[in-house]
């Protein structure tokens, strides 16, 4: 670990100063925001985050859970993993996003985690948490050591050949399948960022991973009103049966009519993409078309379409497919 | 000594008598050690796997805040090596000194070491050391069986008969080769050591499951006297054999002490676990198993090859158990060694008989497969009534029991062999098997039991409780003999000055100290017995020792209750504080020609269960039926099954270090990426000791359970998933990607 400074934030404007100075809000930051600190700390540990001053966040007034006029939900940055999981709405309107909180981590971590430090962890990838290594998302230009080595965990949908590395989140995926709306407050004041934009894929610059600038600071996330009727259903799939991040999983919001068919229809999926992945093809292939287990297995095979599979992680194509067929029938069951 | 058939307190389930210690924070572990002027040591490990030191730049390193000194090869001052070791004694399995040469073999061996006033200034000095390294090719090949061996040949472990004739006459066969991984030990304590030098001793803190041999060693390696060294470990947070021998750490922590003349405290990091403190070596073994057609085995032959390190042999042993498990006339076992860029492995829990019992009670299963005949039916069809190997009789084995007990605790009987067949609450349940066993054996031990004047007893012995109880069985042992309460008998062990006592390995530490305590006991209740014929004002004055008897903590004349005078009280009048005895027990391990075969045995029954349209595979329920002599405290003894139950299904289905083939770091070297069983994975267990004394091995009947719960629940849970699942996994751990068989399988007769 480096020697750094600490700050504490007393305003919302004061942590944005702050964090400004920073010549970049991505890999490689001189200044970060602490939040619960459950992901920046081990990687400040690991020499892989290596800022030199820390803008406490935890005084400012962001954790609030709150409904919004037009019938949504507004979380704050601050609020915790453990109470967002928890909150009555949540778990009755947007239960997919209780269910992978719930799926994620552990009692004591997502006691500290929020929903902001959540939005924004870094990826599990073995070789970015060790400095011996190449890796181009910790050092621009160093390689990746993760193509052709220990890939088991990681991507095959929008890959490079730059980067592999999988978002590891489960809260990520449930927001894609709710069309969560990131706000940011920034130097040039604040903006709402559809979480499927917050996201960018490696692509040449894997140490870019969301739209974010020096000096933004993500004030909270807002959930739109769901469909009246819609269910919603998380399904993680992975090695042990707790404490693990997810080989694949699945974000599934369906509403069919009285007849069966589906007449709104989300579909996101985790350990599988650079970034949290929602379908727009599988929702094609379900969207106006009856619920049944056929029609699941061809959405699914729609969306592993583009997959690209490493030495190590070729059965993550069946996998994923196996976890949204199965989620899709759990959502389109469940009462 | 009399077999001793009934007791108070032996076979009673008594709680631990450190577990107070252990809830409040109290018990003292080695890094828990702290002295005035303590510094911390972080060694710098190298981030190659085979080459040399280039360059070696400590300067920033130095100047840096708090630091006090960087140690590497030309500074660290003189450590020798320990002369080959015969017997139980100047054991370590990385021979060569640290920081010795300039070559690398592993990854992460330590090439220096920093220390500095706090541990994250040591770190971070040790962080800025600058090295740069001649880089070559690492060879950390998996493939073992095939590759160029340490030897010539394999070495033959074991022969009986025509095994090839056998082989090749056999109407049914089963051949087919296991793999195993490296595993890694992981104990919540990681290995620690704090070093104190006041110039002439060193009095050396350790987590060690041997603080006599590791007295031995670090005196021979430090070069000094065993008189001028101490090691002390009151408390370890488990080992699993991982922390039996010295490992580089501790000589380093020492020589920075001596070097320094101040206390050092270096506490080996999570990520260094998985580099230079051993590993259970990756093993591949051929198994051929030949049969008549009603199933009685005509041929048994396992060849097994085990990883070692570039200077080191370490032999994993696997053919412990496949000699003497089964009848057979014709049988043969070899072993051999392969050399990789790894650190060096050691013993971890079951070493040998659990790889070995995989890999042999897989084929088992598959035999039984080929057959078509019931896994149970076919083990107790070759039930030996000898130990075939040696000629010689077992001293006590219950394997029908274990197996027919187990079936019927399992509801084994309820069982269809199809695969796929049996369902539960929508899910696909596979039931599978396997047998067990590990070894049984006395290992020269010394104690002493103090009798004093307040009433209590102290007992204590040179070894060490790893957690399995040994702080209770110890003062349950004393109990029983003197009738002094449990929880007024104060245990002394971990500590290297003490007599000395057995290794915390072998599953021996039971029936090797029992013996001793229970002489040191008689002998102290002699002396007591002697202080009240000779004493004035005692009731006894004058009486022979033989007319007199101890009886629950008192003296009386024999048989008689009436005028019974406490121990305590005898002593008073004595005027002696004490009055204390010792004692000692024999060896039966590598004996010569040994006239019984002493193991224990056991039966594991497991169910998993199947869902193929998620791939998602979880052991339900594990039965396990042990034979391992008399239980002396039930409630230790079941943890220790259930705990290697637990352990067992990480070994089958998550556990597997990984070497990056080009760097040859073993990549998953955290908790995150090491998988290992957490709650949510524990199935149902169930525990059945059958409780026969073995009186051969000593008079209270005891062998020992640290081991064998985990000898045969790999094959179990792995014959359980391919009865669910068709699929036949005999390289660990089982992975979802074995497992994603097409949904719609057809069902077929397994
Ligand atoms: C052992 C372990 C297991 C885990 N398992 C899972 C799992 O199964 N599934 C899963 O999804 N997650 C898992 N996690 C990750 C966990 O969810 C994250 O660590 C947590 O959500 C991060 O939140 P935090 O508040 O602690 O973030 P911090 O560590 O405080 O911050 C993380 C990053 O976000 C930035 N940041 C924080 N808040 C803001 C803000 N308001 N605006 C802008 N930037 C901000 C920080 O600067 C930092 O870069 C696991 C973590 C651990 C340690
Ligand atoms: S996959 Fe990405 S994070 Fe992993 S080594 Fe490659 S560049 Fe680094």
């Amino acid at each position: 670990m480096e020697l750094f400074e600490l700050v504490t934030a007393q305003t919302i404007p004061e942590a944005v100063k702050a964090q400004a100075k920073s010549s970049t809000a991505q890999n490689g930051a001189e200044v970060r925001f602490i939040a619960g600190g459950t992901n920046l700390i081990d990687y400040m540990k690991l020499n892989v985050e290596r800022p030199n001053r820390l803008v406490d966040i935890n005084g400012l007034p962001l954790d609030q859970i709150e409904k919004t006029a037009d019938g949504g939900l507004k979380i704050g940055a601050l609020a915790r993993n453990a109470d967002v999981a928890q909150d009555a709405t949540v778990k009755e309107q947007y239960a997919v996003l209780s269910q992978a909180l719930l799926a994620g981590a552990s009692p004591q971590l997502r006691n500290m985690a929020t929903t902001g430090g959540n939005l924004l962890q870094k990826t599990r990838c073995v070789y970015y948490r060790d400095t011996a290594t190449g890796c181009n998302k910790r050092e621009p230009g160093s390689g990746c050591s993760a193509i052709g080595g220990y890939n088991r965990m990681l991507a095959i949908l929008g890959t490079s050949e730059h980067c592999i590395a999988t978002n590891p989140s489960d809260q990520n995926v449930a927001l894609m399948a709710l069309d969560a709306v990131v706000h940011i407050e920034g130097v040039k004041g604040q903006r709402a960022v559809p979480v499927a934009e917050f996201y960018v894929v490696p692509g040449a610059t894997p140490q870019r991973e969301t739209v974010l600038e020096p000096g933004d600071l993500v004030t909270h996330i807002t959930l739109p009103k769901m469909p009246a009727g819609a269910k919603s259903v998380y399904l993680k799939l992975r090695d042990r049966a707790s404490y693990e991040f997810a080989l694949a999983s699945a974000a599934i919001v369906i509403k069919q009519d009285a007849s069966g068919k589906i007449e709104f229809i989300r579909v996101a999926m985790g350990g599988v993409g650079t970034k949290p992945w929602r379908s727009l093809e599988a929702e094609k292939a379900l969207l106006g078309r009856a619920a049944s287990s056929a029609t699941f297995r061809t959405a699914a095979e729609a969306a592993l379409h583009g997959a690209k599979p490493q030495s190590q992680n070729g059965f993550k194509v069946e996998l994923a497919k196996r976890c949204l067929t199965h989620a899709m029938g759990q959502a389109s069951q469940s009462a | 000594m009399d077999q001793v058939t009934e007791s108070k307190v032996i076979g009673v389930a008594t709680p631990r008598i450190d577990g107070p210690l252990k809830v409040s924070g109290s018990a003292m572990y080695a890094s828990d050690h702290h002295f005035p002027g303590l510094l911390y040591a972080w060694p710098v490990c190298a981030t190659i796997s085979n080459g040399t030191i280039a360059h070696l730049d400590t300067a920033g390193a130095e100047k840096m805040p708090g630091v006090v000194a960087v140690y590497h090869r030309e500074n660290i001052g003189k450590l020798y090596r320990v002369p080959p070791s015969t017997g139980f004694t100047l054991i370590l399995d990385e021979k060569r000194p640290p920081l010795e040469d300039d070559t690398i073999r592993y990854y992460g061996q330590y090439v220096a070491v920093a220390v500095a006033q706090t541990v994250e200034q040591a770190r971070a000095a040790a962080e800025s050391v600058k090295v740069t390294y001649n880089k070559e090719k690492p060879d950390t090949g998996e493939k073992l069986l095939g590759t160029p061996l340490t030897t010539d040949k394999p070495d033959e472990k074991s022969k009986r008969g025509d095994t090839a004739a056998a082989l090749q006459a056999a109407k049914v066969k089963v051949d087919a080769v296991y793999r195993i991984p490296v595993e890694t030990h992981n104990p919540i304590e990681l290995h620690a050591s704090v070093a104190v030098f006041d110039g002439k001793k060193y009095t050396l803190y350790e987590t060690s499951q041997a603080v006599v041999n590791h007295r031995d060693v670090m005196a021979q390696m430090l070069g000094v006297p065993t008189e001028q060294v101490q090691v002390i470990t009151r408390f370890l947070g488990s080992g699993f054999g991982g922390k039996l021998w010295p490992w580089p750490h501790g000589l380093l922590a020492a020589a920075c002490a001596r070097n320094l003349g101040r206390p050092v405290k270096l506490v080996v990091s999570r990520q260094m676990m998985f580099e230079s403190v051993g590993h259970r070596p990756a093993i591949d073994q051929r198994i051929q198993l030949a049969a008549d057609a009603d199933g009685k085995l005509t041929a048994v032959q396992q060849d097994y090859v085990n990883h070692t390190s570039m200077l080191d042999d370490y032999n994993e042993g696997c053919g412990e158990i496949t000699p003497f498990l089964y009848s057979t006339p014709n049988l043969l076992v070899t072993g051999g060694l392969v050399r990789r860029n790894v650190g060096n492995p050691t013993a971890m829990r079951g070493p040998g008989a659990v790889p070995g019992l995989f890999a042999l009670e897989s084929a088992m299963d598959e035999l039984a497969i080929a057959l078509k005949m019931d896994p149970v039916q076919l083990r107790l069809k070759n039930e030996p009534a000898l130990d075939e190997s040696l000629n010689i009789p077992f001293s006590s084995r219950h394997m029908k029991e274990c197996l027919t007990v187990g079936s019927e605790k399992f509801g084994w009987a309820k069982r269809t062999p199809e695969i796929g067949s049996m369902k539960r609450d929508g899910l696909t349940l596979g039931w599978g098997m396997a047998a067990c066993s590990w070894l049984a054996a006395r290992i020269e031990t010394e104690a002493t039991v103090e009798l004093l004047q307040d009433g209590s007893a102290r007992v204590a012995c040179g070894t060490q409780d790893i957690g399995g109880g040994t702080y209770t069985v110890m003062a349950q042992v004393v109990s029983h003999e003197t009738g002094i309460p449990v929880n007024r008998v104060d245990v002394v062990l971990g500590d290297s000055s003490l007599p000395p006592g057995p290794i915390s390995g072998g599953s021996w530490v039971t029936a090797s100290m029992t013996p001793a305590v229970l002489a040191a006991s008689q002998n102290a209740g002699k002396a007591l017995v002697l202080a009240a014929i000779k004493s004035d004002g005692s009731p006894f004055k004058g009486k022979k020792p033989e007319d007199l008897e101890l009886v629950d903590g008192t003296v009386r004349l024999k048989g008689q209750q009436q005028g019974a005078v406490p121990m305590a009280e005898i002593l008073r009048i004595a005027k002696v504080n004490s009055v204390s005895g010792t004692g000692k027990s024999d060896s039966t391990f590598g004996a010569a020609k040994p006239k019984v075969s002493f193991h224990s045995y056991g039966a594991q029954f497991a169910e998993v269960t199947w869902q193929p349209e998620i791939a998602r595979l979880r052991v339900s329920r594990v039965v396990t039926v042990i034979d391992a002599g008399r239980i002396l405290n039930p409630r230790p003894a079941r943890n220790q099954i259930e705990g290697a139950v637990v352990m067992g299904v990480g070994m089958a289905l998550f556990e597997e270090t990984m070497y990056d083939p080009r760097s040859g770091a073993p990549i998953n070297n955290n908790l995150a990426d090491y998988v290992v069983a957490v709650n949510a994975d524990t199935p149902e267990i169930d525990v059945t000791f059958l409780d026969y004394p073995d009186y051969q091995l000593n008079a209270l009947g005891a062998r020992g359970v640290g081991e064998i719960g985990l000898a045969g629940i790999a094959s179990a849970i792995t014959n359980a998933v391919y009865h669910a699942t068709g699929v036949r996994v005999r390289d660990l751990p089982v992975r979802i990607e074995d497992l994603l068989v097409p949904a719609n399988r057809t069902t077929h007769l397994a």
